[in-house]
């Protein structure tokens, strides 16, 4: 089943950032958005999440239209925004319980669920600090903890390791490695070898176009190319494959 | 359920921000103690502490409006807003749940003003609590204006809007530090159709027992707070469609 698909789905503000968005998304994949600066990944994600309008086109997660299924698609996605998404007053625990909350747990879920996710993001030693005082690495993974509270089927992660240093990145590959198979997952990324090493297929964009589909392997094969950095070099250079 | 979640959560952001406590507890407190040192000293009527209390207990609401505004405005700058937005969470959740929880402070604040007006010899009676009771529109007034602000501003923004240009017009145009009449003119008609002054002015008269004139000045602050809210929901409904 298709976790995602689009059907010549457009955004529009003032030019074209998304435009005629073709793309079908097997549910339990790892999913690489790819582009250069510009190139409508994040728009595509906020479309999909129902947090901005289509202007043409639509939608669908897990066969909810993106138009008219908002509140359905709400409590299947989790979302780890571009920026870290954390109530920075209050402490880690209290963020994670404020999402559970916010889902309508019980008590009971609510302590299993801060005890299961704190293992698996190994939160422990800043459980209780205030949001705010953690690191960029730790917000990071204090943010795509909260993400996964609401048990979603279809996972958002919008650039998750943008601005973090080589360790803090790694750290937090290990964690969505974890995640594969649990949650179709979607994740737009700057960095090649993000994609490359996690992803079981990638979509490059540019101009808001979706130029080129496939895993890693065979977009160098496309290309003819020895590396993936020089593939997609070549992919957007020429714009499409 | 959700509503409280939510609501409980901006409470806690706002006190723990100390510089919220110092501006919303702090200054009004420095205000009573100074005015009246100096009425001690200089006697003013105006001063004089049944008039002054009541007078600060409505000017140091207008902090409210900043708490509110700041708290919204940096949602709305993070993407925590966008995550919520992303969650169950429905628009009169998020309405309100940021108003929700500075009720409650705003009348805290206004109580304590009037606890400190009391050890500077505001005589004690049921007559303040009545006060309090009826700073209720005008805490929904201020908080409104915060749900506002907080939906079109940026953080900076909200700084110089709510922490200085708002501030000031509670101040002048309110009759709590200088009488309005001295001025007169425009100045006075401005003011009256404003309803800072009326606030001062419903507070003053609770203080004094005059609940019918009283009541006739919450009138326009209701109407305010009315229109107010309208706005404020229309705003933030955009701002969250524009999300």
């Amino acid at each position: 089943m298709q976790a995602i698909k689009t059907v010549n789905l457009t955004k529009k503000y003032k030019e074209v950032v998304v435009d005629k968005l073709n793309l079908q998304i097997v549910q339990g994949e790892m999913f690489a958005l790819l582009g250069v600066n510009g190139a409508g990944k994040t728009t595509v994600i906020k479309m999909l999440c129902c947090l901005t309008e289509p202007t043409e086109g639509e939608g669908f997660v897990l066969g909810n239209s993106i138009r008219q299924d908002g509140e359905k698609i709400k409590r299947l996605i989790g979302v780890s925004p571009q920026e870290t998404a954390v109530a920075p007053n209050l402490s880690v625990k209290e963020n994670l319980e404020l999402l559970c909350g916010l889902y309508g747990f019980s008590k009971q879920k609510r302590q299993e669920k801060v005890r299961e996710l704190t293992e698996r993001f190994r939160l422990q030693e800043v459980f209780l600090k205030k949001a705010k005082t953690l690191s960029g690495g730790w917000q990071r993974r204090v943010s795509i903890a909260m993400a996964l509270i609401g048990e979603p089927s279809v996972l958002f992660l919008d650039e998750p390791t943008l601005g973090l240093d080589v360790i803090a990145r790694r750290e937090l590959w290990e964690i969505i490695r974890s995640l594969k198979g649990k949650a179709t997952i979607i994740l737009t990324t700057h960095y090649l070898e993000e994609a490359e090493a996690l992803a079981d297929e990638i979509g490059v964009m540019k101009n808001g176009k979706l130029i080129a589909v496939g895993t890693a392997r065979a977009l160098m094969e496309r290309t003819g190319a020895d590396n993936f950095e020089e593939a997609f070099i070549s992919i957007v250079r020429e714009g499409q494959v | 359920m959700r509503i409280f979640v939510f609501a409980k959560r901006c409470g806690k952001e706002i006190l723990r921000d100390p510089l919220n406590l110092a501006f919303g507890l702090g200054f009004p407190i420095v205000l009573l103690l100074l005015l009246t040192a100096i009425q001690a000293n200089v006697p003013v009527d105006l001063f004089q502490i049944q008039t002054l209390a009541p007078g600060v207990s409505v000017f140091g609401l207008s902090f409210i409006t900043l708490f509110s505004a700041t708290l919204i405005a940096k949602d709305r700058e993070s993407a925590l807003l966008q995550r919520l937005y992303t969650t169950p969470l429905k628009a009169v959740d998020f309405i309100l749940g940021y108003m929700l929880p500075i009720v409650p402070m705003a009348f805290v604040q206004g109580g304590i003003c009037y606890l400190v007006a009391f050890a500077l010899g505001l005589p004690i009676h049921v007559n303040i609590l009545y006060a309090c009771l009826l700073l209720f529109p005008v805490i929904i007034f201020y908080v409104a204006l915060g749900l506002l602000f907080g939906s079109i501003l940026t953080v900076k923004q909200v700084g110089g809007i709510c922490g200085a240009l708002l501030t000031n017009l509670s101040a002048w145009l309110s009759g709590v530090w200088f009488d309005l009449s001295l001025v007169g003119g425009a100045f006075e008609k401005i003011a009256s159709a404003l309803p800072f002054v009326h606030a001062v002015e419903l507070q003053r008269l609770a203080v004094s027992g005059a609940f019918p004139q009283a009541l006739l000045h919450a009138l326009p602050v209701l109407g305010y707070a009315a229109v107010i809210i309208v706005g404020a929901v229309f705003l933030f409904l955009r701002q969250m469609k524009k999300q």
